[in-house]
């Protein structure tokens, strides 16, 4: 079974214990007082968490790059369709 | 009369033939065959169109005179509604791609089927459970939605018209459309024929599978909109409500940032088609064909980018409004880059005037027109004065209907003798594309002077003044209708009595046109290993 | 005596297109969820105190339990996979399991948190809600929106590895269909020639199903394993959402 990538259940459990460490980050910045830095610190946090499931538990990392580009292009309209909808909503 | 191929091959229409009615029937409602299913949705969607060619004539009927004239305003509300969901959700956006996506891109690259063909019959069971919606909401409870078949908030929350039925039909026919997309991109990723590299594949196929990335990353949106207005109407979720904070111009960003990136999943396949069928009866390879294929990509990308066209006078920004007109003017642009080239392709070759290329030279024509208007209607002092006016019903029509809906027909005419085995006699469909033609442009030609001179759409009544427009519009209408019936009925009747067809009845150089009419269960005795371009022919450039 | 060969289990067998295809599903999801997220963005970007105030009326513990409960379940949905890549059945199943019950932990948690809110009047559409100010009710809106749209999906994806669990605590079987047109005799050998049944179908029966399971085989185990990942991405996205979930709705400063 070559199709099926074996990775050591050590690396899960990395990966596993790396979200929890970020939780308690998010969480402890929450705490914070960063004015403005506190929004993009979550969701960079929580893109972190994110990419690490991604890339690790759903084995993107692994995967071809098509996978990549796939996700890549879906991630680009969510953007555009954000940009476009706050140049109506902070400029009115 | 028998289907079988030469050779004795069983086609696909008769495999399960003899052993009974039901095994016959479950033969047809279990099939698996991307042939059949594209035959189920032929049927089912064709259905659909006429209940929706019938709702247009009624209004039309009603329009023809000031005031009452056979229906009351709310039964007007509702037909338009009702006429647009229909329309749009149950026969242009399924249309092409449901019904000569199925059939034709797995033969077209090669493949036996599709990647899924167990999700592909889980698409139709789709659709037609979404068609069943739809209909219930005609007649159940608060009666027919009348809220025009963009669910604007906040009346799609207030009215007591079965809305929520209707939106939810829109939300399963969209997992239709899903499911489709994902089949064929998969499909075209990962079963190409051997040698079929990405710049081998027919043009239908870059199309189609343009159109399925749009499938798949528009159609979420729509999906959670509606379910939003599910929320609002069912459980007072008031995300929209402006008493409580909400704002009803979201609701219509949500709406169009689907519904744009929509249109060209309806005029995507139609050009697929067309590139298809120019270079067939000119007898000589396409013209342009990365340039094609690569604005096919270009129209699903821009067709993002644009959707606040649709909401100018909404009263969306200053802002946003000349960036979503200047990136309109954008999207022309590979629209014309392919006509361009379909003309080039014309230019200098052996001309067939089959009834096939006459509807495609009708869709040009057609297209144009309605692309022209939409340019005029991106320029934002034009568009204050003729938004939510007939200018916009014609325009939408010249190209969805005069576009899509000419080019569907040009496919069925070009892919009917593989499909089913048989040829249409020619000289009726001349007759029939005659009244298409004239009563289309008498129809809704007048409409955009109609709305140029100020008629409201959605509109039960208007002014005397307007009456000399609405008469020759609803008579148009009627021209129209003939028309139609003239094509439907010859194409009906060649399905029983059409002479036996050929393989290849047209001299065509795709794949299709080298397997039997019609063709067997799985398509190819040996898969076939490609060596040229789609549209090359011995003696000519090799694209 | 003709005899009957058992057809070859598969043609197309294509694991990573068949994985491919489920990622394209999830794309779907992500912008699902992307059109409530953009509410969300606006909403929160007009009424930047009031989101801040309900999202301190939500209890952060609660959410960072739920939290680590999606992330274990993750972690123990790639160990079943892990095991089953081993050839570890039981394993597999045991590790699923436990990622059914963290799933319906995350349920039962949220239900309590639903009732608290809704016990203090605090649900769309209550009269208290109109009480409160614009932004409050735009950030109940959306709680109980998104919250309830994650839910529904963590309820279908309970419903996915249930069967996947089911399918997995038995042998993997095909059944395999043959016609027994009119009056035959029937015998089953097996390839060393050990007759394994013998029987006659009288005129009535005019077909035949054998169902074959399988402990071994390689191609059967390898479609498995695919369907299993690929329940798995499902899953792991329903947490990918929550991961985003949280901070923006607990964590608002």
């Amino acid at each position: 079974m070559e199709e099926h990538t074996r990775i050591p259940y050590s690396k899960y459990l990395m990966v596993w214990f790396a979200l929890v460490l970020f939780t308690g980050v998010t969480i402890m910045v929450a705490g914070l007082q960063v004015g403005g830095w506190s929004t993009f610190a979550a969701i960079f946090i929580a893109a972190i968490k994110g990419t690490l499931v991604l890339f690790y538990f759903m084995h993107l990392r692994y995967e071809s790059g098509l996978f990549k580009l796939a996700l890549t292009v879906a991630m680009l309209t969510l953007a555009v369709i954000m940009a476009l909808t706050f140049a109506d909503v902070s400029f009115r | 009369m028998s289907h079988d191929a030469p050779g004795g091959v069983v086609s696909y229409l008769d495999a399960g033939k003899g052993a009974g009615f039901w095994p016959w029937l479950k033969s047809w409602i279990f099939t698996v065959d991307h042939k059949r299913i594209g035959i189920l949705y032929l049927v089912t969607i064709m259905s659909f169109f006429a209940i929706g060619v019938l709702l247009g004539i009624t209004m039309r009927l009603e329009l023809i005179a000031p005031g009452k004239t056979i229906i009351g305003p709310d039964t007007y509300n509702s037909l338009f509604t009702v006429h647009g969901v229909i329309m749009i959700f149950l026969f242009i956006i399924p249309g092409l791609p449901a019904i000569f996506g199925n059939f034709f891109l797995p033969i077209q690259i090669g493949a036996r089927d599709v990647f899924f063909p167990r999700i592909n019959l889980l698409s139709w069971y789709c659709y037609v459970v979404g068609a069943i919606l739809a209909v219930v909401s005609l007649f159940a409870g608060g009666g027919a939605p009348d809220t025009g078949w963009t669910f604007y908030v906040p009346y799609a929350v207030r009215t007591t018209t079965n809305v929520t039925v209707a939106v939810f039909a829109a939300f399963v026919l969209g997992f239709s459309s899903i499911l489709t997309g994902l089949n064929f991109v998969t499909t075209v990723h990962r079963m190409r024929t051997k040698g079929m590299t990405w710049f081998r594949m027919p043009l239908n196929v870059w199309s189609l599978y343009a159109t399925a990335w749009i499938q798949l990353l528009a159609t979420p949106i729509i999906a959670v909109t509606l379910i939003l207005v599910m929320l609002e109407r069912m459980f007072n979720l008031g995300l929209f409500d402006p008493a409580r904070g909400g704002d009803p111009i979201l609701y219509q960003h949500l709406f169009w940032i689907y519904s744009h990136p929509a249109v060209y999943i309806m005029i995507l396949p139609a050009m697929g088609v067309v590139s298809e069928i120019i270079p067939t009866f000119s007898h000589k390879t396409i013209f342009g064909y990365r340039a094609i294929a690569m604005s096919s990509l270009a129209i699903a990308f821009l067709g993002y980018l644009v959707w606040g066209h649709h909401m100018f006078t909404s009263g969306m920004g200053d802002t946003s409004r000349w960036i979503f007109s200047l990136l309109t003017f954008l999207v022309a642009i590979p629209s014309a880059i392919k006509v361009f080239n379909w003309v080039a392709t014309l230019y200098k070759g052996s001309v067939q005037m089959e009834p096939a290329l006459l509807f495609v030279f009708g869709f040009i024509f057609l297209f144009s027109i309605g692309g022209l208007t939409g340019m005029m209607q991106s320029a934002l002092a034009v568009n204050i004065h003729v938004h939510d006016t007939y200018f916009i019903v014609g325009h939408f029509h010249y190209v969805m209907f005069g576009g899509t809906g000419f080019g569907l027909i040009a496919a069925v005419l070009y892919w009917f003798p593989k499909m089913f085995g048989r040829m249409i006699p020619r000289k009726p469909l001349y007759i029939g594309f005659g009244f298409m033609f004239v009563g289309f442009n008498l129809l809704y030609f007048t409409m955009l002077i109609l709305g140029w001179q100020g008629m409201p759409r959605r509109y039960y009544d208007y002014v005397p003044e307007f009456t000399t427009g609405h008469v020759i519009a609803t008579v148009g209408s009627w021209i129209l209708v003939a028309g139609l019936l003239i094509v439907a009925h010859t194409v009906l009747k060649a399905v029983i009595k059409g002479e036996p067809a050929p393989a290849d009845p047209w001299g065509g150089t795709t794949l299709e046109w080298k397997i039997p009419s019609p063709p067997p269960h799985e398509n190819f005795v040996e898969l076939p290993v490609i060596e040229a371009g789609p549209y090359h022919r011995p003696g000519g450039k090799t694209p | 005596m003709t005899a009957v060969a058992i057809p070859h289990i598969e043609e197309h067998h294509d694991p990573e297109g068949s994985r491919f295809g489920m990622w394209l599903f999830l794309l779907t999801e992500i912008l699902l969820f992307a059109g409530i997220f953009l509410l969300y963005a606006v909403y929160r970007y007009q009424f930047p105190e009031d989101f801040h105030y309900g999202a301190t009326t939500l209890h952060t513990l609660v959410g960072a339990i739920n939290t680590i409960i999606l992330l274990t379940s993750s972690l123990t949905m790639v160990l079943s996979i892990a095991k089953l890549v081993r050839g570890d059945r039981k394993g597999a199943v045991v590790m699923l399991g436990a990622t059914i019950a963290l799933g319906l932990s995350f349920l039962v948690v949220k239900i309590f948190e639903w009732g608290d809110k809704i016990g203090h009047g605090l649900f769309p559409g209550s009269e208290e809600l109109m009480e409160h100010t614009a932004g409050e009710n735009m950030f109940y809106g959306l709680y109980f929106g998104m919250t309830g749209l994650h839910a529904l999906h963590v309820i279908v994806g309970l419903g996915v590895l249930a069967v996947m669990l089911y399918r997995l605590a038995r042998k993997p079987r095909m059944t395999v269909r043959l016609p027994a047109p009119g009056n035959v005799a029937l015998s089953l050998a097996s390839g060393d020639g050990r007759k394994l049944w013998d029987g006659t179908a009288d005129a009535d029966v005019d077909g035949v199903e054998v169902s074959l399971t399988y402990s071994k085989n390689e191609e059967m185990l390898d479609k498995e394993v695919t369907r299993l990942e690929n329940a798995g991405l499902y899953w792991h996205l329903v947490d990918v959402i929550w991961i985003f979930l949280f901070p923006f709705l607990y964590l608002i400063t």
